[in-house]
């Protein structure tokens, strides 16, 4: 038994393909069910997103369960027509493990690190559980994607820095705050953006929102949302005095908040930190309030500067990640590698068993003053020594190897050993 | 001996300085954790060495230059627990621990001498002034080296450029919090030292004030700190403003403690080899 993996992401295929790989009247269990029918395949898994399309096998033979459920992906007319099959990736063996891995602890999506992944990863795992389309190979190995996933969050920074505009916001007022359940937020204007921030600001508990806005009623309306206050443009300047944070996107032309206005105003707030957050073009906040002492100013261009930076800081603690999947692939790897050993440790004890009932056969019709109590006694003496005597062989077989090449060639020399591929050959031995 | 302590205590510091410089730039819990465990050891083996000498001289040990580094190292060790528990700033540790690990060296540097002995060193006044002057020197070295944290994150912040530090120093707000708390703390210290110093002054030489140097910089140092006070309470001089004015407190008060003890002539000054006495 072995995995392999067939499937496209964001990165080999545009969407067009991607969806069409997949027919759309089918939901994925339906799809799963369809491909758990083909008989080359033993246990799958069938992973569906926006950005990926991906069948998990395991089989007997992963060459042929590949080609069958490729097969099965190009069926679509329009998959063909398109050329589908250029796009698919096909990983066997510890490549498929090591991207199942990535997968699920996000160093294979489009935004580095982003967590959705493993949701979707487990939702496909229970959909598949359900069906009864896992079994103790991919069970394992989807238990241990969930674990690997952990594992990096934990220990690599990943999923830390922010990578949106919003979050990055955030996380800077909380630089500069600390805590921000205290703090009160003014928002000017109402676009989409500066509202997504204001609703982060406000899932991290801020205490107060105010909303300014050109039309009255809309500044009511998003107002009422955050459970705040509406204020009129002509208050702005007056509520300067005791917000926090200042979150700006108007359409004015001109700067709403003025260096003057800011300047006047730090010594009557006691010098309390003010941060503007100008997410408004043209801007809105005048740049020069930001070399006041205690104000700071950030425009888009600056925060979308932060999220680049958030960015490759990721990418750097993807190498890190990349280190502890490659670990977990060749744990995984070696576990896989004991089971192999399985079925000739199962056929070993069949073999042993067939020859000492053989000769208890052969022997018993001799003895025949035996008391049945006597019988038990050699029935258990002969159990005892096969036991004793596949002690060893099986240990041997058991033992972890370091090369997968090593066990292919013990297993092959204990088979030989036990005559476990001919065992006509035996009669022969026993007639002469 | 003593002495031994003293070795033991350094090294100490020093493996509480390696642990926690590793834990800034690896930021496992880990290191701070066995940094801080080695900082107590070592606090506790200083304490031994501090009694220990206390006994064989029989005045409190620090009448010259060595045993002032080595109090003071002492008295910043115990400070950063006390700043430790109250607000868990881990951080702190990876600025504090190495200066205490470089006081001790200091101290360890200078050549080993017979310590005098003089009546007025028997006086309970010196062990009670001493102590909470280096207290309030402790808290304003903390004030200080918060300063210097809060200046490289206001930089980062103000400048958008964001490097080392910024993920690894906490936010403006909390070093802002630790300054008023190191300086609400520090300045009555401070001010209790100098009151028992004029006792201690008058019992002994018989005069609660001789403008001797060290008195004019230590008054000139206390009239520094309550000016910041008085401006962070009133008009708000909070942030940027208060860390720079925590580094300076400390840099005038460094010098009333190191320049005017070995530069100026007073009664104050350190009984240094060869120097006045």
């Amino acid at each position: 038994m072995n995995v392999a993996l067939v499937g496209m992401n964001h990165k080999t295929a545009p969407v067009e393909l991607r969806e069409c790989i997949v027919p759309p009247e089918e939901g994925p269990t339906q799809v799963l069910a369809r491909i758990s029918e083909i008989h080359t395949v033993g246990e799958a898994l069938f992973l569906s997103t926006c950005n990926r399309v991906e069948a998990l096998l395991a089989a007997e033979s992963p060459e042929a369960a590949v080609r069958d459920v490729t097969a099965f992906f190009l069926a679509h007319p329009e998959a063909r027509s398109k050329d589908a099959a250029d796009f698919l990736y096909i990983l066997n063996g510890r490549e498929a493990v090591c991207h199942l891995f990535r997968v699920a602890a996000g160093l294979d999506s489009m935004v580095i690190g982003e967590p959705q992944i493993l949701g979707q990863l487990k939702e496909a795992y229970r959909v598949g559980l359900g069906g009864g389309f896992c079994g103790v190979i991919l069970n394992r190995l989807l238990h241990k994607a969930f674990s690997v996933a952990k594992r990096v969050r934990t220990e690599t920074g990943i999923g830390t820095a922010a990578v949106s505009i919003s979050y990055a916001a955030v996380e800077l007022a909380k630089k500069i705050f600390g805590d921000l359940s205290a703090k009160k937020v003014l928002l000017i204007g109402a676009g989409e953006m500066a509202e997504l921030a204001v609703r982060h600001l406000a899932a991290n508990g801020v205490r107060e929102i105010l909303v300014a806005n050109r039309t009255y009623e809309r500044a009511m309306e998003l107002a009422k949302q955050f459970h705040g206050a509406a204020v009129s443009m002509q208050e702005i300047e007056e509520r300067l005095k005791e917000v926090d944070m200042v979150i700006s996107s108007t359409g004015a032309p001109g700067y709403v908040v003025s260096h003057k206005q800011v300047h006047g105003l730090m010594r009557r707030r006691k010098n309390r930190p003010l941060f503007f957050i100008d997410i408004a073009v043209p801007r809105d906040i005048d740049p020069r309030i930001n070399d006041m002492p205690n104000t700071y100013v950030y425009d888009i261009d600056e925060l979308q500067g932060v999220v680049e930076l958030n960015l490759q800081e990721r990418k750097r603690e993807a190498v890190k990640a990349e280190r502890i999947v490659e670990e977990e692939a060749v744990k995984f790897e070696r576990w896989l590698s004991t089971l192999d050993a399985v079925p000739t440790i199962k056929e070993l004890f069949e073999r042993a068993e067939e020859i000492r009932r053989a000769e208890i056969r052969k022997t018993m019709p001799r003895l025949a003053s035996l008391t049945p109590e006597q019988i038990r006694d050699i029935e258990a003496m002969s159990h005892a020594m096969v036991k004793k005597l596949l002690h060893h062989p099986v240990a041997f077989l058991k033992e972890p190897r370091r090369h997968e090449e090593n066990r292919q060639r013990d297993l092959i020399f204990v088979r030989r050993l036990f005559n476990l591929d001919d065992p006509d050959q035996d009669t022969l031995i026993d007639a002469s | 001996m003593a002495v031994g302590f003293f070795w033991a205590a350094l090294c100490a510091y020093l493996l509480g300085a390696v642990l926690y410089v590793l834990f800034i730039i690896k930021q496992h819990t880990l290191f701070s954790r066995v940094g801080l465990g080695a900082l107590g050891a070592g606090f506790v083996l200083q304490t031994v060495h501090l009694v220990r000498v206390y006994y064989e001289i029989g005045y409190f040990p620090v009448v010259n230059l060595p045993q002032s580094f080595s109090f003071f190292a002492w008295a910043l060790v115990g400070t950063f627990f006390i700043f430790q528990a109250r607000f868990n700033l881990r951080v702190l540790g990876s600025f504090v621990a190495p200066l205490a690990a470089v006081l001790l060296i200091s101290s360890s540097l200078f050549p080993v001498e017979s310590l005098p002995q003089k009546p007025s060193y028997h006086s309970i006044w010196l062990p009670i002034h001493v102590v909470s002057m280096f207290l309030g020197n402790g808290i304003f070295a903390v004030a200080f080296l918060v300063g210097v944290m809060y200046l490289i994150q206001e930089r980062a912040i103000k400048t958008k450029k964001f490097g080392f530090f910024f993920r690894r120093l906490p936010s403006l707000d909390r070093l802002d919090a630790l300054n008023y708390g190191c300086l609400v703390s520090g300045f009555p210290l401070l001010s209790l030292g100098m009151i028992t110093g004029a006792i201690y002054a008058q019992v002994s030489l018989g005069a609660y004030w001789r403008w001797d140097p060290m008195e004019v910089w230590s008054l000139i140092t206390w009239l520094l700190y309550a000016a910041f006070l008085h401006q962070r309470l009133t008009v708000g001089w909070q942030g940027r403003r208060a860390a720079i004015m925590a580094i300076i407190g400390f840099t005038i008060l460094l010098f009333t403690f190191l320049g005017v003890g070995t530069l100026l002539t007073g009664y104050h000054s350190y009984a240094l080899p060869g120097g006045p006495s």
